[in-house]
């Protein structure tokens, strides 16, 4: 579904992402870890369209989409949610959702007609409301929301743009334990649906869910493999893993 | 069209080039150090000028009377940035564009109720002839002051920045204030005198263009957006930037103020060259800076990475 | 909803009143102020509800003015025609203007914004054919259905208009496309992220608010019968921005409400002298500006949200 074919970024002169090769099938949930600074933020920005990759090509479901720009990689069902949360932070959950369902679904620049009338808006963001496990804060400022309902809320609008594909940034970055375990059941609700490219360096959540896994390091792929493999091979414990893999 | 008037007309160029970078130096670095827009750095520029009028008057001196300025100038940009101008370092550029703004307006009328709304700073009558510069090329001496002027200010702006301590934490802190700070500088320390010293230069220019120009109140909002182009030509944060930007600003305006009225009398009826000349003219410094950000939008020389 | 209407009645009896009175001059001081507040609802728009800090909003009510001065000057009297026009040729200044400077970012869209607005400025003043620098005076107002020329009757068309783009704005806020204005103001990078092509909604914002800055422009010019450069200058842009703050960035009323603060204080200031102000400074009132710097200094460091938003927390606090 996902191909990147040498994508190559440069900034100054640090190679992000070095002549990467990644492909990413459908249906699938494909995990991306690596040290810190290995470029995991640099692929997604230049998978999602916030970055043009300086050589190499991006091509999704047979498309080639390296110089579309990010909303129009968005309408063709390409989603990410961010790292570092960015959401709407003045609006309310059920607003930030129906801005996302809004976006994929006709034009907006319609100028009369008050939005409140539009309730198949609604009720696609109070579905995805669901999905994502905040019912009851539907209509709370998504400022006021905890940090693991806002990292929630995150991933919800990334859903919401009815992605046939999404880029999730370390959804569980800056949760505890009770947190992490429901971000992992909110990603096994939707693998279903969805397919899943899942940067992150929660170890337990990797293994639990990736049907493969890519290792980056230094801006290179440096393997591609199922979880168990990727677990013994030596390349990869050697520049990442150490301790860290779980029993 | 001879030789001798683009002579002329270039040395007009290069004597306001020099003095608008002198303005936009100031400019730059606060922008690109405490990340703040001052609208009222043409302000500094007026009181530079009318206190130079006041000083000149005081003293019979108009040496006397620049120089006593600069410091006078600093010492006030000093004060209004110790008081008020470093409460908006942390807001938003809106926030900061209508406080300064707002300052203007304060500045401009607490200007005239001292002075009224203008003053006089008539040139030094040893300088108000012409000087030939080759057989044949007489230029006014008095701009050629200027001239010197501006590049020793240059020089020495260059040797402070690059070569002196304080000038390389000047620099660290145009590039990354957060690193500046890391490095245990006494940033406030360091921005006031940043603060300062850009209300010493526009003093300088002040001072130095009001014999040319009139010392009036509202001198400052006409130059200052002139100030803006070039830094946003040159590169935020960066003098060297400044620099070029004010050259080419100066000699690209002075030029096309000069040149583009005649070049249009030659294509077209009087009627129209007349009319469509002098606007054209002083359209073109809005026409570099658009090409320049075409091609580079972070200005030629920007310090921030 | 309620409140609008008890304004609008209050507006609507006050021309009346003013006659009873024999104080025509508030008639027509007042039919100043509603311009004005249509300019700085325009303006409210794009800064207000849209995050664009457009310094050069001045241009587009310069463009609408001269473009409505230029026609009456040259014969074509109807406001049918005169004001259309100023409206569509301040779109379109707006739709350059828009595409090259909302590519920038920050300060560089204020710094371009303001330059492009000077550069209109010299470029109005050097046509020599309509004034230049000393303006265009006109004869007499445009001509409508109604006569303008009568004080009450161009209250009452002004005071349509303006409630008329209140009204506008208001449903604008509420459909998809506000909705839109409002998240890019609040967060840009994720509404692209969630699909929208953030570049032509700011645009069409853009050209909505210099298309109503244009009406506001003529209206001012038909009004006043003369027009000249310094409408153009970017620190009449500043003084919009004043009002816009002043009233309430991002509030539905804040540019009526703005307008009618700033140009109802310089009015106090300089027809209303205090005395024991004037024992002390005799020219005072010659200073309006100074009171306006250090109420606009004063709002900006202690009342960001300006007077609406003060209303409104004040009758948060009270719920």
């Amino acid at each position: 579904m996902l191909r990147l074919e040498s994508v190559s970024k440069r900034f100054g002169g640090v190679a992000a992402t070095d002549r990467v090769s990644l492909e990413v099938a459908a249906g699938e949930v494909h995990a991306l870890i690596g040290p810190n600074g290995a470029g995991k933020t640099t692929l997604v920005g230049l998978i999602s369209g916030a970055l043009r990759a300086d050589s190499g090509n991006v091509r999704f479901m047979d498309s080639d989409i390296s110089s579309l720009p990010q909303h129009d990689r968005v309408r063709s069902g390409l989603a990410r949610s961010y790292q570092i949360t960015s959401i709407f932070r003045k609006l309310s959950v059920l607003d930030n959702l129906a801005l996302a369902v809004q976006a994929r679904s006709g034009s907006s620049f319609s100028f009369w007609r008050p939005l409140e009338k539009e309730t198949g808006l609604f009720e696609a963001a109070s579905s995805i409301l669901g999905e994502i496990g905040l019912q009851e804060k539907k209509n709370h400022l998504a400022a006021t929301l905890a940090h693991g309902e806002q990292r929630a809320l995150e991933v919800g609008l990334a859903l919401a743009t009815q992605p046939k594909l999404v880029l999730l940034d370390e959804p569980m970055a800056g949760m505890g334990p009770e947190e992490s375990r429901h971000m992992i059941e909110l990603i096994e609700r939707i693998r279903a649906g969805v397919t899943v490219l899942l940067v992150e360096h929660d170890m337990d959540a990797v293994f639990r869910l990736a049907d493969r896994i890519s290792v980056m390091v230094d801006g290179r792929v440096i393997a591609t493999d199922s979880p168990e493999k990727i677990r013994l091979n030596p390349e990869v414990r050697r520049a990442y893993l150490g301790d860290e893999v779980p029993a | 069209m001879s030789w001798i008037l683009i002579a002329e007309q270039s040395l007009n160029g290069l004597q306001f080039g020099l003095m608008l970078f002198l303005l936009a130096a100031g400019l730059t670095l606060v922008f690109g150090i405490m990340d703040m827009i001052n609208l009222a750095h043409g302000s500094l520029y007026m009181l530079g000028a009318f206190l130079a009028s006041t000083f000149v008057q005081l003293t019979g001196s108009f040496t006397a009377g620049v120089l006593l300025a600069i410091p006078a100038t600093a010492l006030l940009g000093m004060v209004l940035e110790i008081s008020l101008l470093r409460t908006l370092y942390e807001r938003d550029h809106l926030s900061q564009v209508l406080a300064t703004f707002a300052l203007i307006l304060i500045i401009n009328e607490l200007t005239r109720l001292v002075w009224g709304s203008d003053a006089a700073l008539p040139m030094p009558g040893a300088l108000s002839g012409p000087v030939d510069l080759l057989p044949g090329l007489p230029y006014p001496a008095y701009r050629l002051v200027i001239i010197a002027v501006g590049l020793a200010v240059a020089v020495l702006l260059y040797f402070l920045v690059t070569k002196t301590r304080v000038g390389m934490l000047v620099r660290a802190g145009a590039s990354n204030r957060e690193m500046a700070l890391a490095m245990g500088v006494n940033i406030r320390l360091l921005f006031t005198l940043v603060f300062g010293a850009g209300a010493a230069l526009c003093a300088v220019a002040g001072a130095m263009l009001a014999p040319l120009l009139a010392v009036q109140v509202g001198m400052g909002e006409n130059i200052l957006i002139l100030a803006f182009v070039v830094i946003v030509i040159g590169g935020i944060g960066s003098v060297r930037g400044a620099l070029v930007g004010a050259l080419l600003v100066g000699v690209v305006d002075t030029i096309g103020r000069a040149f583009l009225p005649i070049v249009f009398g030659l294509f077209f009826q009087p009627r129209v060259a007349s009319a469509a000349g002098p606007a054209i003219a002083s359209v073109t410094i809005y026409l570099l800076m658009a090409v320049v950000l075409y091609f580079k939008p972070q200005g030629l020389f920007p310090a921030r990475g | 909803m309620k409140k609008s209407i008890f304004l609008l009645a209050i507006f609507g009896l006050f021309p009346l009143a003013m006659q009873w009175a024999d104080q025509l001059f508030y008639v027509s001081f007042a039919t100043r102020v509603m311009i004005y507040a249509i300019a700085a609802t325009s303006l409210n728009l794009v800064l207000g509800y849209g995050g664009m800090i457009s310094f050069g909003h001045a241009a587009f009510v310069g463009t609408g003015a001269y473009v409505g001065s230029i026609l009456v000057a040259e014969g074509v009297t109807s406001a049918l025609i005169g004001w259309p026009a100023a409206i569509a040729v301040s779109a379109l200044a707006a739709g350059i203007i828009g595409a090259i400077s909302l590519r920038t970012r920050g300060v560089y869209f204020i710094m371009i914004t303001l330059a492009f607005a000077q550069m209109m400025f010299y470029l109005v003043n050097s046509m020599k054919a309509y004034g230049g620098d000393e303006g265009l005076t006109l004869r007499q107002r445009p001509s409508l259905i109604v006569d303008l020329g009568d004080e009450v009757t161009f209250y009452y068309v002004v005071l349509s208009i303006l409630a008329l783009t209140i009204f506008l704005l208001y449903r604008l806020m509420k459909s998809r496309f506000g909705r839109v204005v409002i998240a890019i103001r609040e967060n840009e990078a994720r509404a692209e992220a969630i699909g929208f092509p953030v570049f032509r909604y700011k645009l069409a914002c853009f050209v909505i608010a210099g298309a109503a800055a244009g009406l506001a422009g003529a209206l001012l010019a038909s009004h006043g019968k003369y027009v000249n450069p310094n409408v153009l200058h970017w620190v009449q842009s500043g003084t919009l921005m004043i009002m816009v703050i002043l009233g309430g960035v991002g509030h539905l009323w804040g540019g009526a409400l703005g307008a009618a603060m700033l140009l109802g204080l310089e009015h106090l200031i300089s027809d209303y002298p205090i005395g024991w102000l004037a024992q002390l400074a005799p020219n005072y009132q010659q200073h309006a500006n100074l009171g306006v710097g250090l109420v606009m200094l004063a709002l900006v460091l202690f009342a960001p949200q300006g007077i609406a938003g003060l209303l409104e927390r004040r009758k948060h606090a009270a719920a």
